[in-house]
């Protein structure tokens, strides 16, 4: 079954997208949306230094996002103008990203494959990498929900029952790094932040409680996958932002009958 | 030998010796002493940058101290109610989602909090819906429903009128009678603060005065701060009690 590329291209996506959704709610309360772009764009050049290197692109792209990711975590608390911030090293690392690629002669690099994913070319292993990092970031979630919910709404509500909001935010900050390790090879880094932020919306419109809109934002994200999967392969387009656009898809559509719906109550 | 077991009032809830806060090169709060007891009232009262919140936050371990100690008594559980919730509407959560996070006690107890605070109708409502007064008392309701030995509120009436505040600090005044536990309260409210309080502390980057009511409402260094505030703060009173609100009413209900 795992021999036919558009099944391991699914199931690639399927796994990306349960993991991200759960995740991609903390990012969209937490208003982290800028944060995910500044680890993604900072994982091309952990791309760049791993092909330079010959070392797993995985593995590169890994140890720099979790690098940023923990950066920029210090760098926040220590009271600096993120935003600012986020600015520069988004912008910076992925322009030296770029320009460390270019001095890599001999093999020429299909840079499109890092920006806007490969899912076709999926394999074997990296689908165990996809699902063992998915399914990391699922599980503690899962663990810390209560805490990460709780410092989500008030850093002092946190301190006040007697732990510590640096670490759940720590956490979230590594997770990010995680995922985007993870998609690169799925969406690759340009979309990311749209597998994280997208569904997560989508899912706003239906959920009453933050439990059901963290599933049903993985619900909304795996079905993008397959129907973009799918719509790729019938009209020969980018897998990557085909899945994208049917995301965007769903939420247009999800948040068109929900304008309706409260106009009617 | 009984002298070394204490001095007979029993443990300090909460115990601050030489407080100092600085902020870059600001210093928020310098050698403020402070100790509260089961089940007193102690409000602090000051300007605004007076180090009010830096004091409270201190307590909860949120910034790091300068100089001095705060011990609080060992396992002692803290109800804290912030000034204000920006709560995000990419968030939905139900109000009794809200309270099953502090506390997972179940149905029974969440109802029996938002009841003693006189919005159990409310349970099943999105918290982003809510009305400021009806936000804060749910703020009330959880901490209060892990039955806490103090309630730490950092000026919880804050964008209420004067009677949803009144109100307010009714119920916290009745939660001290129900359960006898302490309260630390920061307020702006001179008038309720002067009313409700046993002892009040006047803050202005160190303990300016502190005691009774009628002590500190008689110390010149709290005329000083407040001579003007006072005065203000009674004409607002009185322009308050207009009958606007009937009217707003009657525009409401077509």
């Amino acid at each position: 079954m795992l021999d036919d590329f558009m099944i391991r291209a699914g199931l690639a996506g399927i796994g990306l997208a349960f993991a991200a959704g759960p995740l991609g709610c903390f990012v969209v309360w937490r208003r982290m949306a800028y944060f995910g772009e500044t680890i993604s764009h900072a994982a091309i050049l952990g791309v760049a230094l791993s092909l330079m290197l010959q070392v797993s692109i995985f593995a590169g792209a890994l140890v720099v996002a979790l690098l940023v990711a923990w950066t920029v975590n210090l760098l926040s608390e220590r009271g600096y103008a993120i935003d600012t911030l986020l600015g520069v090293l988004a912008h910076s690392s992925l322009a030296v990203g770029l320009v460390v690629v270019s001095f890599l002669s001999g093999i020429r690099i299909d840079l499109m494959a890092y920006l806007f994913g490969d899912i076709l070319a999926v394999s074997r292993l990296d689908l165990v990498i996809i699902w063992g990092g998915a399914l990391l970031v699922l599980i503690l979630v899962f663990w810390r929900w209560s805490p990460l919910l709780t410092v989500t709404l008030n850093e002092d509500f946190s301190y006040a029952s007697g732990f510590n909001p640096k670490r759940e935010k720590l956490l979230l900050t590594l997770l990010l790094g995680l995922i985007v390790a993870v998609a690169i090879k799925v969406v690759g880094v340009l979309l990311i932040v749209a597998m994280l932020i997208i569904p997560a919306a989508a899912a706003r419109t239906l959920a009453r409680t933050p439990e059901t809109m963290a599933i049903l934002a993985g619900i909304i994200g795996a079905a993008s996958a397959v129907v973009g999967l799918r719509a790729a392969f019938v009209l020969d387009t980018p897998a990557g932002p085909s899945i994208v656009c049917i995301a965007a898809a769903f939420f247009l559509v999800l948040n068109i009958v929900g304008s309706f719906k409260s106009f009617q109550a | 030998m009984s002298l070394l077991c204490g001095n007979g009032v029993g443990v300090s809830l909460i115990e601050v010796k030489n407080l100092s806060v600085i902020y870059g090169s600001r210093i928020a709060l310098s050698k403020v002493d402070l100790k509260i007891e089961p089940g007193e009232i102690v409000t602090v009262v000051g300007p605004n940058g007076s180090g009010k919140t830096s004091l409270l936050r201190a307590i909860i371990g949120a910034t790091p101290l300068a100089a001095g100690v705060v011990k609080l008594k060992p396992d002692i559980k803290i109800g804290y109610v912030p000034q204000r919730l920006n709560f995000n509407s990419s968030l939905p959560m139900t109000v009794k989602g809200f309270m099953e996070l502090a506390h997972n006690g179940g149905n029974k107890s969440t109802l029996m909090a938002l009841e003693e605070v006189g919005v159990s109708s409310i349970m099943s409502q999105q918290m982003s819906q809510l009305s400021g007064g009806q936000f804060q008392r749910v703020l009330l309701a959880r901490a209060l429903i892990n039955t806490p030995e103090i309630l730490l509120l950092d000026e919880a009436t804050q964008g209420l009128d004067q009677p949803g505040s009144a109100a307010f600090y009714r119920l916290v005044e009745d939660a001290r009678q129900n359960t006898g536990c302490a309260v630390l309260m920061i307020s702006h409210d001179l008038h309720v603060v002067m009313s409700a309080s046993d002892r009040v502390i006047c803050l202005n980057g160190h303990v300016c005065c502190a005691g009774t009511p009628e002590v500190v409402a008689s110390a010149p260094e709290y005329k000083q701060l407040f001579g003007m505030e006072t005065e203000r703060t009674l004409a607002l009173y009185q322009h308050r009690h207009d009958h606007d609100h009937d009217i707003k009413k009657s525009h409401a209900d077509p």
